[in-house]
């Protein structure tokens, strides 16, 4: 009898080790005594708490401090332009002399201003209705299936490098314009087509975004007042995304404007004012990219080139009150 | 479902000349394969309100949604829906005119982000009417049928989404008879709104039942014995219950019926 309940036990551990049955004992859930020593002290998870805030604030700081001094370290170089080298500021805005090795007489800007805005603009002018436009495909139109396949698509465009895009446009898009406006195919019109390509994808992955946004109860009760599709689209679904498809459109802007080296492969890199879309020219980007090797730093071309770099971080400042403000807006 | 063939069902049929609005046989698959609504055979009289009880997935707005086709692209609607002699759930009907002669309203109010005017408008004016004056008198009719005229006369240009929740829902209803349909389909108007709200819009739906023939889902039975003439009693896809209000809910039926509006499930 004992043998037998030895034999039992051993059975049971052997089971027990190698974990074929549950060895937890089941009780009936009840509460638990409450220990009143510890709802005053504290504890592992306040610990934690305090980890945790303090790791993302030093973070924050981080950041900060990044900001703070990448703002002033432009700012210092960009300034001292007008106040060591006595640029006048008026005089660097509305010139469009520029050769920073002849002296400060010959510090202007505008030639580069105009060309930056004038890419960015006719760039994003062209891309917005193709974006909202396929935007519109894959949220209102597509199936599913399609439209997760043209999101990738759109996603790895964002993805390829910039220049990529340049090189591209140097051997496809610049010889094409070369044989059929003539000049030498460099220009705002090659600048601006490569731009187009760079910015649509952005422009519409974010326009998705908007319209996906807006509630499905909206389309479901235009459809109830017997509207069609497009009538929705137009008057119900455009209209309630307005504030963050301009946001869209002026990310995108930014992207354009900001980019650097697919434009300098394209556009020519001479500094003069655009007289037609053909005609070599330079963006504030292009010019920075392109001379930043050339100079000496502390001297006046480089400090010329920081103030153009200035230009650049003031704009981009722009933009991004633009995109806080239309948000505002499209609270109210 | 055996329980379901033994359970007495009755169904109250209409006259051809009281009926504003009638299904035959009517089923809703999801899918292809997943059945919600089962042979439903319903009349609905002219000039009433007639209310659609039932619990959570019983397939009341299911139902309801199938009548002015707004499960076209979402499930497959077999059977037929009579309106002016005409079955309308076939290919060949002209789901936009349909919509505008069967309108509806949704459970979350739901204005456009545009003016309280042009909430009114839009629909109109898509459709090619542009006379201003005549815009304006719709507007004004619509907002005072739907008993929100005093209310929001003066700001008739600003944002319909300033308006409380129960204003939006009477703003839905005034934007749904602008456009003079004979049916309204309600979908559990009342559900996002306070009592207050609640009780405003029983009273708008009060005023208009002499005019429009109203089919409204809810799950508030009080509700229900409010304001209908008639009651629908949904279960599992079938309709168990269809009778005058008042004997629905002191004399029901059958045992579900009876237990549904006793509280005691659903």
């Amino acid at each position: 009898m004992s043998e037998k309940n030895d034999d039992l036990k051993k059975v049971v551990n052997q089971a027990l080790a190698e974990q074929k049955v549950p060895h937890v004992k089941l009780d009936k859930m009840k509460p638990s005594t409450v220990d009143i020593d510890k709802l005053t002290k504290p504890s592992k998870e306040t610990h934690q708490e305090y980890w945790g805030k303090g790791l993302t604030f030093l973070a924050i700081i981080l950041i900060i401090l990044l900001v703070v001094s990448i703002i002033g370290f432009v700012g210092e170089h960009g300034l001292a332009t007008f106040f060591s080298d006595h640029v006048n500021i008026i005089h660097f805005l509305t010139s469009t002399n520029w050769d920073p090795t002849q002296g400060e007489n010959h510090v202007g800007a505008l030639a580069m201003i105009v060309t930056s805005f004038l890419v960015t603009l006719i760039s994003a002018l062209i891309a917005a209705p193709f974006a909202i436009a396929v935007a519109l495909f894959m949220t209102e139109y597509s199936s599913k299936r399609s439209a997760k396949f043209l999101q990738s698509v759109t996603e790895l465009l964002v993805g390829i490098p910039s220049v990529v895009y340049g090189f591209l446009g140097l051997t496809i898009i610049v010889p094409t314009i070369r044989n059929v406006f003539g000049g030498t195919g460099f220009g705002i019109l090659a600048a601006t087509l490569v731009l187009f390509v760079m910015v649509l994808p952005t422009i519409t992955s974010l326009t998705v975004d908007a319209l996906k946004a807006v509630p499905t109860e909206l389309r479901n009760s235009s459809a109830a007042l017997g509207a069609t599709r497009w009538q929705t689209i137009y008057h119900v679904i455009l209209r309630a995304s307005t504030s963050r498809i301009l946001t869209a459109i002026i990310f995108g802007m930014a992207r354009a404007f900001g980019e650097a080296l697919a434009v300098q492969m394209v556009i020519g890199n001479a500094v003069l004012m655009p007289y037609n879309l053909v005609s070599p020219s330079a963006t504030l980007t292009s010019q920075l990219t392109s001379q930043m090797g050339n100079t000496v730093m502390g001297t006046l071309p480089n400090n010329a080139l920081w103030s153009l770099a200035l230009l650049l971080l003031l704009m981009s400042l722009l933009f991004n009150f633009l995109v806080h403000l239309i948000g505002k807006k499209g609270k109210k | 479902m055996d329980d379901l063939k033994k359970e007495p069902t009755y169904i109250k049929t209409f006259s051809s000349d009281e009926l504003a609005l009638s299904t035959k046989n009517l089923s809703v698959l999801y899918g292809g394969t997943i059945q919600k609504l089962f042979n439903v055979s319903l009349g609905f009289k002219k000039n009433a309100i007639t209310a659609l009880i039932g619990a959570s997935g019983s397939g009341k707005s299911t139902f309801l949604r199938s009548l002015n086709r707004m499960n076209d692209k979402v499930a497959t609607v077999k059977g037929n829906i009579i309106f002016h002699g005409l079955d309308v759930n076939k290919p060949n009907i002209n789901v936009y005119e349909l919509r505008k002669n069967i309108g509806m309203v949704f459970q979350k109010p739901n204005p456009f982000p545009k003016s309280i005017r042009e909430n009114i408008t839009y629909t109109l004016k898509a459709d090619g009417q542009k006379d201003k004056q005549k815009l304006d008198q719709i507007v004004e009719e619509s907002l005072r049928a739907a008993a929100l005229w005093d209310e929001v006369k003066d700001k008739l240009d600003k944002s319909a989404l300033a308006l409380s929740g129960g204003q939006q829902q009477r703003l839905c209803i005034a934007r749904a008879i602008a456009l003079k349909p004979e049916i309204l389909l309600l979908d559990e108007p009342a559900s996002a709104l306070d009592p207050v709200s609640t009780a405003k819009l029983e009273d708008t739906l009060k005023q208009l039942r002499s005019r429009y023939t109203m089919v409204m889902v809810t799950h508030n039975m009080q509700q229900a014995s409010r304001i209908s003439e008639y009651t629908a009693f949904f279960h599992l896809g079938h309709v168990l219950e269809y009778d005058v209000t008042s004997n629905v809910f002191t004399n029901p039926k059958g045992r579900i019926t009876e237990k549904y509006i006793q509280g005691s499930f659903g």
